[in-house]
């Protein structure tokens, strides 16, 4: 049992901290929001430089060996920044598939020109129908001569605009729901077939809604065994979660400290707003939840690589819910303890506020995770 | 980083549960699972019984009788203590006077007084609150007046919890009406609650219990080396102890037993022509409960192995957020166990049973009691500072409003 940082964790978050907090003026986050790509490609070289983007790959593949305590610290320190990199989509989601089910052909072809930003990912499996359920998958793909044809529809699928790869779940086998029987692909974003929409989610982040219209792949686009993928796209959802809820942490964090500024400033009746004790102790609630959250992130990461499947998804599922519980009430009395000014667009809470959003409605919301661990419950 | 017990921590939680097993009596186990709060016969014997395996004087240095265990090794115990159930040990005790003596007794009275508080061969309780002095504790009126070598004390003490059952209370009174701030004219005295002039007069509870009492101080004579600490300096004592009240007060312990009881209990128990296990509503609560137990853990565990590293011997101010949740979810355990008993949970036939009534029982023993629980528990947002004055503690000294 110890929560402390070994001094090289330590290091690692001060200079992403740093690097966000000299880099990512909210004006600036505001003007790259507004560009096509909607994110910052000399600050993805800067993470390519500072050894983030190899982070959680093995050595011996041209990573750095870190895990996902290591991705907490990154995540937290992006959230409190509202970092808008592809940094989730290419290095946790695309990144946890590869290192699950990459063949040691796949890794060493992909992992140094991940390391150095030469190639991004998306993780393309949500799909209109499904929802949060990650099994209802309708994507097929078919065998065809060596390889296979995909065909289907992917939705909100994360930075998929700007992706070079994309990692495409797909049905070899078995019905809508059937967790067997679904097998990943990696596809070239610009291959024939393949038609990506991009837009902004509300929080100003990537995302693209991807066709797949009779796309040709050869054998060894297969990630993983055929009809096998379920369990890696399980722990690739796991892997996000956990990276989100830290990210969360951050943007709670950065609400909560510019709220609390915000009430030793903001002069009403003569004094500052935050010597009225309804206020101060709406503000000890969020420090509460901020805290539990913060309990639930470390939960989360330190379960990314727990080997029982049934403890890992449980713990994971029980740190989405305290943390989506915790983000809706601090980020909401964020803007309240705020005022009208919390309600502006050139103002950042409302910005931290949707990204919280956002993040509460990936990967299965509240409810949803809520509801299988009700299932678990009796 | 890392969360995982040690194979040395996990051994040491199954030597726990290994003793428990073997040597609570069932009858106490039985008794406190059915949610009767523990007798008094039954927190000394079980004290005893883990003095008597050096288990008693947790917190306290080996040279006092501590077991010498690490803050996670401490929480371990008490949570396991707690999930059994077992009687706890008497917090007055152990986490109250035994902590102060050592750090502030003189060597006269550590030797008299710890190893009888490590054996509960004394009860004691904790004479601070007053009826014009709860939250706002220094503005105490209860007068210690010099004479000789002795104290006169005069004034009165209430919620003064199990001063019926109390061999010794330890009490804040006021040695100097004419101070600058009023927390500097407080000492800290040690009574014998034989001392003529003592009145106990008891205050019945909503649960129906005898739990807490009024204390009435009538020209109570104290002999001066019954005072910890300088005279004048009491409030050093009082901060020093409440700090330490907070360290265990999540109770976590209690309110996984609390879960895990009414989940057994829904298995058995019939709703809408199905197991109330099986109906959604009452499973979403459950898992809510378990999430919320679950990020509390992750506090404390935070706090406890932050505890050595700490050096500025103050509380860590998380334990403030560790309050708060851990007795909302104190309350909200209580409340499960009460609904599943639903009509059933209503009738006052625990009351009746402590007049040693032969009648048969109305209803499960479990249901007659939950009730009293639930109610009693109201208590937990109010004492050892309400949930209240946490945030004011949060909103200064952590957030600086």
């Amino acid at each position: 049992m110890d929560f402390d940082l070994t001094d090289e964790q330590r290091l690692l978050a001060d200079s992403v901290g740093r690097l966000m907090a000299d880099t990512y003026s909210f004006e600036k986050r505001r003007a790259l929001i507004r560009e096509a790509e909607g994110y910052s490609a000399e600050l993805w070289a800067r993470y390519a430089e500072l050894g983030l983007l190899g982070l959680p790959f093995a050595e011996e593949h041209g990573g750095f060996g870190g895990g996902a305590v290591e991705i907490m610290l990154v995540m937290e320190a992006f959230g409190r920044a509202l970092a808008l990199e592809p940094y989730l989509a290419t290095v946790v989601l695309g990144g946890t598939a590869l290192r699950l089910a990459g063949s040691p052909a796949q890794l060493e072809a992909m992992v140094p020109r991940i390391a150095e930003g030469q190639l991004k990912l998306a993780f393309a499996h949500g799909e209109r129908q499904a929802r949060y359920d990650l099994s209802d998958i309708e994507t097929k793909a078919t065998r065809s001569g060596a390889g296979y044809v995909l065909d289907g529809a992917k939705t909100v699928v994360l930075h998929g605009d700007s992706a070079d790869m994309l990692v495409v779940s797909a049905r070899t086998s078995g019905g809508r729901d059937d967790a067997d029987g679904l097998s990943l692909f990696l596809v070239d974003g610009r291959a024939n077939g393949v038609a990506r929409r991009g837009y902004a989610l509300r929080d100003g982040t990537r995302a693209a809604e991807v066709v797949l219209s009779g796309v040709e792949v050869g054998a060894d686009a297969l990630l993983g065994a055929e009809g096998a993928a379920f369990p890696v796209i399980a722990r690739v959802v796991e892997a996000g979660i956990a990276a989100m809820c830290a990210e969360s942490v951050g943007a709670m964090d950065a609400m909560h400290a510019m709220t609390l500024d915000y009430l030793k400033t903001r002069q009403q009746f003569g004094r500052p707003i935050g010597e009225n004790q309804v206020l101060q102790h709406r503000s000890a609630e969020m420090l509460i939840q901020l805290e539990n959250a913060r309990g639930m992130a470390m939960l989360a990461a330190m379960m990314v690589d727990e080997p029982d499947a049934a403890e890992r998804a449980r713990n994971i599922a029980m740190a989405k819910v305290g943390v989506g519980q915790a983000g809706r009430f601090v980020s909401q009395q964020a803007i309240q303890l705020h005022g009208g000014i919390g309600m502006t667009e050139e103002y950042a809470i409302g910005h931290f506020f949707r990204r919280v959003m956002v993040i509460e409605h990936s990967f299965g919301d509240t409810a949803h995770h809520l509801n299988r661990l009700a299932a678990l419950a009796a | 980083m890392d969360l995982r017990f040690t194979p040395e921590e996990t051994a040491f939680r199954e030597e726990v549960r290994a003793f428990i097993r073997n040597n609570l009596p069932k009858e106490t186990r039985e008794r406190l699972r059915m949610g009767h709060p523990p007798t008094k016969a039954e927190t000394v014997q079980w004290q005893r019984a883990l003095n008597a395996r050096g288990w008693a004087a947790i917190s306290w240095p080996k040279e006092w009788g501590g077991p010498g265990w690490s803050p996670v090794q401490r929480m371990i115990f008490l949570e396991e203590n707690l999930a059994a159930p077992a009687p706890e040990l008497l917090g007055f005790n152990i986490t109250m006077i035994g902590p102060v003596l050592i750090q502030f007794g003189t060597e006269e009275q550590k030797k008299r007084f710890l190893p009888r508080a490590a054996n509960l061969d004394d009860w004691w309780c904790q004479g601070f609150s007053e009826p014009g002095a709860g939250s706002d504790l220094a503005s105490l009126k209860t007068a210690a007046r010099r004479e000789g070598d002795h104290y006169i004390v005069n004034g009165q003490k209430i919620w003064t919890s199990t001063a019926h059952n109390a061999d010794w209370c330890f009490l804040l009174v006021r040695t100097n009406p004419a101070a600058a701030k009023r927390q500097e004219g407080i000492s800290f005295l040690l009574v014998d609650m034989k001392t003529p002039g003592i009145t106990v007069r008891p205050i019945i509870s909503i649960d129906g219990s005898h739990h807490l009492n009024e204390v009435f101080f009538d020209d109570v004579k104290v002999p001066v080396e019954m005072r910890v600490h300088e005279e004048n300096r009491g409030w050093d004592v009082a901060k020093f102890l409440l700090g330490n009240e907070r360290v265990g007060i999540a109770r976590l312990g209690k309110s996984r037993e609390r879960i895990d009881f009414a989940k057994s209990l829904a298995r058995e128990t019939r709703s809408g022509g199905r197991p109330l296990s099986e109906d959604p509503a009452f499973r979403q609560r459950v898992a809510q409960l378990e999430v919320d137990l679950k990020g509390l853990e992750m506090m404390q565990l935070r706090v406890v192995s932050a505890y050595d590293k700490r050096r500025d011997g103050k509380p860590d101010p998380l334990s403030s957020a560790i309050k708060v949740r851990g007795s909302e979810l104190l309350q909200a355990t209580s409340e499960l166990v009460m609904d599943v008993g639903g009509p059933q949970s209503m009738t006052a036939w625990a009351r009746e049973a402590d007049t040693a009534s032969n009648e048969p029982a109305l209803g499960p023993e479990w249901a007659a009691q939950a009730a009293g629980a639930y109610l009693m528990l109201r208590a937990a947002s109010i004492y050892g500072g309400s949930n209240e004055i946490q945030k004011n503690i949060l909103s200064k000294a952590v957030l600086r409003l």
